[in-house]
């Protein structure tokens, strides 16, 4: 198969052949995607990057070339072309927006800048007060206060320039206006687009502030920190912590001592069962609530709305009550292992959380029991969508139920359902609830570093990483590397689909 | 013929006798736990297990104790924060996914395409990687322990305009020619969107007021992060873990079972009143994605 086959090959082949082409031929595509993507996403969003920045000096050129003195004051006081030609509005916002970063950062923003490079230098001191007999400190640098008010103050300054840009175009564009003698926009005018050309700014505002402050920003502290050494040990404000470059990198992904307690053979161990987790969870959910879907609407079955009302108790029902009653029920003394030793089906009780094989098998059970009504409720929807006539026309060609279902019933849920797929696995990758509340990462193992367990996603070692050990540096790698699985997982998945989607395989 | 006919429906009888069998046995599996729970919460023996499966003596007294005796573990002061916490979200979560939605389906601008590519790759950073920054942020304007609601809502709908793709997709659903005509009459957008739009939109907006109630309350690791470790800040999913600690679930197990089934109540109902909606709007986002 190192051929591509023809059409008419591959119309030849059998069933069999076609899946396993299908198969070779999808991973195949994935080096090649990861070098297009290199060669043609990357210089392409490079070379759009570098047209529009030199497009923005080739504006700024002009407005200082041909700018009248109005226009060319505005390089130094923001708004003052569009105050000198009575836009008040604009000119004002302009102008409150100058100063107020310029105060930000006279006040504020220039110390934390300063120390940047090598976050604080002087450790806080202590010593005993003579006079009082009590420690007292005196003031110290704080790494962290200097990491967060620095890069906040860059990304004002981003801010800042994106703004003084706008200003300048703005002000060469109304100078352009009225030597045109045309009517310059009104403060009323400038109100009444904000509802209409320019509503979308209206509506976005407030979302994206949201996202900034509490999504960006945070992403990008963290990405930073990831290149430091902040931990249990350089704990601002008592001590400080600092850049450490990839250090912690090396530390995970297989640097230092190979031992087998090392962090890189943690990391690797964990991320292996994530990724069994998250197919087995997604998997075993979609296949067993489509086929309880389909026995549910299987004609000539009745009371349909009983059976899909009592599988949607699992939704109803906060997901946090049962699992933590799974979690006791599921206990070495819990009530499952009593009510097995009564009947007689097992003599000592069964490891089902303290066992590390037998809890993964626990867990994907117990995740099956909360997964399967969702996926009943979507499938329900989607299997009345199929046509009768397709069941009809195999039923009189001879096929059975199972015969039925692969050839029909599967394939079509494949097709419809994709995106559906992938947005389960990325979500079960990061499924931090089913697995803390049930297992909190238990049992512990002695092979694993830094209290990870034998059932510790990334997700909840993170957790732990964070809020029991405090190794940040650690963490944020971490973090940063399950991003990078997670957009690996989407990109390859979702370029799949689409080539899913042009494909009229059958109907 | 007629014979084969009989043995025909003879054999569609037997596949829905164990089609029968099957979903009851399903029904059962499901329901069980719940049963459990309610067994145990009535249960007045002590002990976080007894090795029989009916309590022997019956009692309320869980229900009463947990409403009058606060000193160890203050469930109506967890309780009474998360509806407060689940109300507030609801409404500002509500309001920032229908703007957003209606602003990346209906209006075009530069930057449509690349905000939606933003949101996407953002979405494939761990929800937690952000949480020790944002603690950090929080901890110096002071909005963590005492003021933790407000930092909880904060944290739980600042980035709400990242599930805007369900809404989005029911957006897309309405005929453009609507907005058009009213356009071509002089209405401006934010009159199409108020006027037109949103009337149109009831089972998305009820599906979207849903899911932000519900998600609030599931919430342990925010939650957990926000109050640090001081029970009086806990949500209910916080506390209730914290009740099954190994030093008091010996006491209080069929205390948890209790409080279990006060927190479910409201929520289920909600959620079964609310279902046509909820099936609705998740096998429309299942299948656009």
């Amino acid at each position: 198969m190192t051929q591509p086959v023809s059409e008419l090959d591959y119309l030849k082949m059998s069933a069999w052949q076609k899946f396993c082409y299908k198969f070779v031929s999808f991973f195949k595509k994935i080096p090649m995607g990861f070098l297009n993507f290199f060669k043609v996403t990357i210089p392409a969003l490079a070379i759009k990057f570098w047209l529009d920045v030199k497009q923005c000096f080739v504006n700024v050129g002009k407005a200082a070339k041909y700018g009248d003195w109005k226009t060319r004051t505005s390089f130094v006081l923001m708004g003052f072309s569009q105050l000198a030609r009575k836009q008040f509005l604009r000119g004002f916002t302009y102008l409150i927006f100058e100063l107020l970063f310029v105060l930000y950062l006279g006040l504020f923003g220039w110390k934390y800048l300063a120390m940047f490079g090598t976050l604080g230098e002087h450790t806080r001191g202590e010593f005993l007060n003579p006079v009082t007999g009590i420690y007292e400190y005196t003031e110290g640098d704080n790494s962290l206060l200097i990491l967060l008010y620095g890069l906040l103050t860059i990304l004002f300054i981003f801010a800042f320039a994106y703004a003084w840009y706008q200003n300048i175009k703005s002000a060469y564009s109304t100078q352009l206006v009225e030597e045109a003698k045309q009517p310059l926009a009104t403060a009323k005018e400038d109100m009444r687009s904000f509802v209409n050309e320019q509503y979308h700014k209206t509506l976005l505002t407030v979302p994206l502030v949201g996202l900034s402050i509490f999504t960006i920003f945070p992403i990008i502290f963290m990405i930073f920190v990831a290149f430091t050494n902040y931990d249990m040990a350089h704990m601002p404000p008592a001590s400080l912590f600092t850049w450490v470059g990839f250090e912690n990198f090396i530390a995970v992904l297989g640097g230092g001592i190979a031992t087998s307690s090392s962090f890189a053979y943690t990391f690797g161990r964990i991320l292996l069962w994530t990724v069994v987790w998250a197919f087995f969870a997604t998997f075993t959910n979609y296949i067993l609530g489509m086929i309880v879907a389909i026995l549910i609407n299987k004609k000539g079955i009745r009371f349909k709305k009983l059976w899909r009302t009592i599988l949607i108790m699992t939704i109803a029902v906060p997901q946090f009550v049962s699992l933590l009653l799974m979690s006791q029920m599921f206990a070495d003394e819990g009530i499952i292992n009593i009510l097995l030793k009564q009947w007689g089906i097992i003599d000592s009780h069964i490891p089902f959380l303290t066992d590390g094989n037998w809890a993964k098998a626990t867990i994907i059970i117990v995740n099956i029991w909360i997964g399967i009504p969702y996926t009943m409720l979507i499938c329900t929807g989607i299997l009345m969508n199929i046509p009768e006539d397709l069941y009809e026309s195999a039923r009189m060609d001879g096929a059975g139920p199972v015969k039925a279902y692969m050839k029909i019933t599967l394939p079509y849920m494949l097709h419809v359902t994709t995106p559906y797929l992938i947005s389960q696995f990325i979500g079960n990758l990061n499924n931090f609830n089913v697995i803390y509340l049930l297992t909190a990462g238990a049992p512990l193992s002695l092979n694993l570093a830094n209290g990870a367990g034998e059932t510790d996603l990334l997700i909840t070692w993170l957790y732990k990483l964070t809020m029991d050990k405090q190794s940040y540096g650690i963490a944020s790698v971490i973090s940063i590397l399950m991003f990078i699985i997670t957009a690996i997982v989407s990109l390859i998945v979702y370029n799949r689909s689409g080539s899913v989607k042009n494909e009229e395989d059958f109907m | 013929m007629a014979k084969k006919f009989r043995s025909k429906k003879a054999v569609e009888r037997g596949t829905n006798v164990v089609v029968y069998v099957v979903l009851t046995i399903i029904s059962i599996v499901w329901l069980f736990p719940f049963f459990y729970l309610i067994l145990q919460s009535l249960r007045a023996e002590p002990g976080a297990v007894t090795p029989y499966f009916w309590p022997k003596q019956w009692t309320f007294d869980n229900y009463i104790k947990l409403f009058t005796d606060t000193s160890t573990y203050n469930f109506p002061r967890w309780y009474g924060t998360t509806i407060l916490i689940a109300l507030v979200v609801t409404v500002i979560q509500t309001f920032i996914v229908l703007i957003t939605s209606y602003a990346l389906s209906r209006l075009r601008f530069k930057m449509r395409k690349p905000l939606m590519n933003l949101m996407l790759i953002l979405g494939m950073f761990p929800g937690f990687m952000s949480m020790t920054a944002i603690y950090f942020l929080l901890k110096l304007i002071g909005l963590t322990q005492e003021m933790g609601i407000v930092g909880l809502i904060l944290v739980y709908t600042a980035s709400s305009c990242m599930g805007y793709y369900i809404c989005k997709g029911f957006f897309d659903t309405i005929p453009k020619s609507l907005d058009e005509a009213a356009r071509i009459d002089g209405a401006s957008r934010h009159t199409v969107f108020i006027k037109i739009i949103l009337p149109l939109s009831k089972p998305i907006i009820i599906y979207t007021i849903l899911t932000a109630f519900m998600a609030p309350w599931g919430d342990y690791m925010f939650a957990s992060l926000m109050a640090f470790g001081d029970q009086k800040y806990f949500n209910v999913a916080v506390g209730l873990k914290y009740m099954l600690q190994r030093e008091t679930i010996y006491q209080y197990f069929t205390r948890f079972c209790a409080a279990s089934v006060i927190v479910s109540i409201p929520i289920t109902a909600l959620f079964f009143w609310l279902q046509k909606y909820y099936v609705e709007g998740v096998t429309g986002g299942s299948v656009k994605g």
